[in-house]
C-alpha cells in the first residue's frame, strides 16, 4: 500500500536526512519504526503523506507514483494520520465537530457526518467526551480524539507519530486497546520500545538515512 | 513568514551599526515622504535602489516585496489621475485625466518605492535583536521597543501554530471552498488561533515573572561607531540635507 524507493531527502539548506531509504507496507501489516531523535522519523511519515516531497526517489500510494498535491489527496483520504501533538489536528470547538470534519470533507453530508463520528467514539469508548471543549481535554482524551478524527474517515491504513508520548501507562493503554481494536494497519513511529512489542508486527530502526530491519 | 529573511550577509550595510541605520532611515523616509521635486524624488530613489544592490540580498525575494508595495500602489494609478483637479491633458472614456492627478501619482510612486528600499537596506540588514537593542539606545521609550519586539517574535509563533492547524486540516482532506462548511472551518480555525495565543501569551509572561522579570529588559550588547559608521552617518547626513536643501526656494520670487 505504502512504497518508497531510494527516497533522499533535505529540509532547505539543511543537511540529508534521508539518504535512499526504502519502505514498503502491505495491507493489514503494523509497522513500527524507531530511531534517535532528529534521525528524521517525522520527516518520514510527512514524506509518505506528501506533506513534504522527496529530492530525490518515488513515494508510491496504493498502486501509484504520487508526486502533485492533486495525487496526494486523492490518497490522503484512504490514509489517517495521527499527529504527535494533538493540539495540531483538533481546532474545532468542541469534539464532536472536530471528529465530523474528516467525513464533511469528504461529501458526507451533516447527518451522515454526526452518525459516523457518534459510531466512532462509541467504538473507542469516548462518546462521554463529544460535547466537550477539544482545548480543555486532557492530554490523553486529547490523543483518543486525535485518533477519532483519523478513523472517522475510514482509513485503510493509519500513520501515527508518537502516539503514546507524554502519557503515562494507562492512557497508553488506552491508545493501544483503541489501535489494536481498531485499526486494519498502521506505520508507526514510537520511542516506546515496550509499547511497540505489544502492537506491531515489524520494527524498523531509521539510521542514517536508512531503515534496517531490528 | 520570516521578517529576517535578509539579516543574515556580509556587506557593508550587514557591518553597519544599527544606530545609525535607524536614525538614517527616519530622517531618510521623511525626506522622501515630505519632497515634492521629482527630480530629487528620481535621485532618491536612484540612490536607495543602488544601495539596495550593495546588500547582495536575495533577487527574487526583494523582487516580491516591491511587488507587494506596488500592488498597493497601482490601486491608486485606478483613481488619482481622473479624481485630482487640474488641467485636463486627456479622455479615456467618459473620463478625464488631469495633469496633477498624473503627477501625484507619480510621487507616490517614486516615494513608496524609495521607503520601501531604504527599509530593506537599512532594517532589513540587521537582525531583530540588534534593532531592539539599537532602539533601546537610542532612548525610544521602553514600552514601545517591547511592543515591538514582542510582535516580531510572536507572529512568527502564531503563524507556525498555524500552518501546523492548517497541515492538520490538509491530511483530513479539507480544501478551502466558499461553503457552509469551508467558512465554518476557517472560523473555528481563527478562534482557536486566538484562544491559544492568549494562553500562549500569559503563560510566556508567566514564565518571564518566574526569572525575575519586573519590567527591565537588560541589554547585553553595546554597540560601538566605527570609523566606517561615521563614514556613513555623515553620508546620509548629506544626502538628507542635500535633498532638503535643493527644494528650499532661492532668493525672492
Amino acid at each position: 500500500m505504502i512504497l518508497l524507493k531510494e527516497v533522499f531527502f533535505s529540509h532547505p539548506g539543511g543537511p540529508e536526512v534521508l539518504r535512499g531509504l526504502d519502505l514498503s507496507v502491505e495491507k493489514g501489516e503494523r509497522i513500527g519504526i524507531v530511531g534517535d531523535n532528529g534521525s528524521g522519523k517525522t520527516t518520514l511519515l510527512h514524506l509518505v503523506m506528501g506533506l513534504l516531497r522527496p529530492n530525490l526517489g518515488k513515494v508510491v500510494l496504493f498502486g501509484k507514483e504520487r508526486r502533485s498535491e492533486e495525487e496526494f489527496r486523492e490518497a490522503r483520504r484512504r490514509i489517517g494520520f495521527v499527529f504527535q501533538d494533538s493540539d495540531d489536528q483538533l481546532f474545532c470547538p468542541t469534539v464532536v465537530e472536530d471528529v465530523a470534519f474528516g467525513p464533511r470533507n469528504l461529501g458526507f453530508n451533516a447527518s451522515e457526518s454526526l452518525a459516523i463520528t457518534r459510531r466512532v467514539l462509541d467504538a473507542l469508548g469516548i462518546a462521554h467526551l463529544q460535547k466537550r471543549v477539544t482545548y480543555q481535554l486532557s492530554t490523553g482524551e486529547k490523543r483518543l480524539v486525535a485518533i477519532a478524527t483519523a478513523l472517522a474517515m475510514d482509513p485503510e491504513i493509519l500513520v501515527l507519530d508518537e502516539p503514546t508520548a507524554g502519557l503515562n501507562r494507562k492512557s497508553a493503554e488506552r491508545v493501544l486497546e483503541s489501535l489494536t481494536d481498531h485499526v486494519p494497519g498502521f506505520l508507526m513511529v514510537s520511542h516506546d520500545a515496550e509499547f511497540l512489542g505489544r502492537c506491531v508486527s515489524r520494527v524498523l530502526k531509521l539510521e542514517e538515512g536508512r531503515l534496517t530491519s531490528l | 513568514m520570516h521578517l529576517e529573511e535578509f539579516a543574515f550577509g556580509q556587506s557593508l550595510w550587514h557591518r553597519m551599526d544599527p544606530r545609525v541605520k535607524i536614525v538614517g532611515l527616519v530622517f531618510f523616509a521623511f525626506a522622501a515622504a515630505l519632497s515634492k521635486d521629482h527630480g530629487v524624488l528620481a535621485v532618491a530613489l536612484c540612490v536607495s535602489v543602488l544601495s539596495l544592490a550593495l546588500a547582495r540580498l536575495d533577487v527574487r525575494q526583494v523582487l516580491a516585496r516591491f511587488g507587494a508595495v506596488n500592488a498597493f500602489v497601482l490601486f491608486l494609478w485606478f483613481f488619482l489621475p481622473f479624481t485630482t483637479p487640474g488641467d485636463v491633458i486627456a479622455h479615456l472614456g467618459p473620463f478625464a485625466v488631469h495633469r496633477q492627478g498624473i503627477a501625484l501619482g507619480l510621487a507616490i510612486t517614486l516615494k513608496a518605492n524609495t521607503v520601501a528600499a531604504a527599509t530593506m537596506v537599512l532594517l532589513g540588514t540587521s537582525g531583530i535583536f540588534d534593532l531592539v537593542h539599537a532602539l533601546d539606545h537610542l532612548k525610544v521609550p521602553r514600552r514601545l521597543v517591547w511592543l515591538f519586539f514582542f510582535t516580531y517574535r510572536y507572529v512568527t509563533v502564531i503563524h507556525q501554530e498555524y500552518s501546523r492547524l492548517r497541515t492538520g486540516m490538509a491530511v483530513r482532506c479539507f480544501r478551502l471552498r466558499p461553503t457552509r462548511h469551508g467558512l465554518r472551518s476557517l472560523a473555528n480555525l481563527v478562534g482557536m488561533l486566538l484562544v491559544r495565543s492568549f494562553d500562549r501569551s500569559e503563560r510566556i509572561y508567566q514564565a518571564m515573572v518566574l526569572r525575575g522579570f519586573s519590567g527591565t529588559f537588560w541589554t547585553l550588547d553595546h554597540f560601538h561607531m566605527h570609523r566606517s559608521d561615521w563614514v556613513a552617518a555623515a553620508a546620509m547626513a548629506a544626502l538628507v540635507l542635500g535633498m532638503i536643501g535643493w527644494q528650499i526656494p532661492r532668493g525672492p520670487s
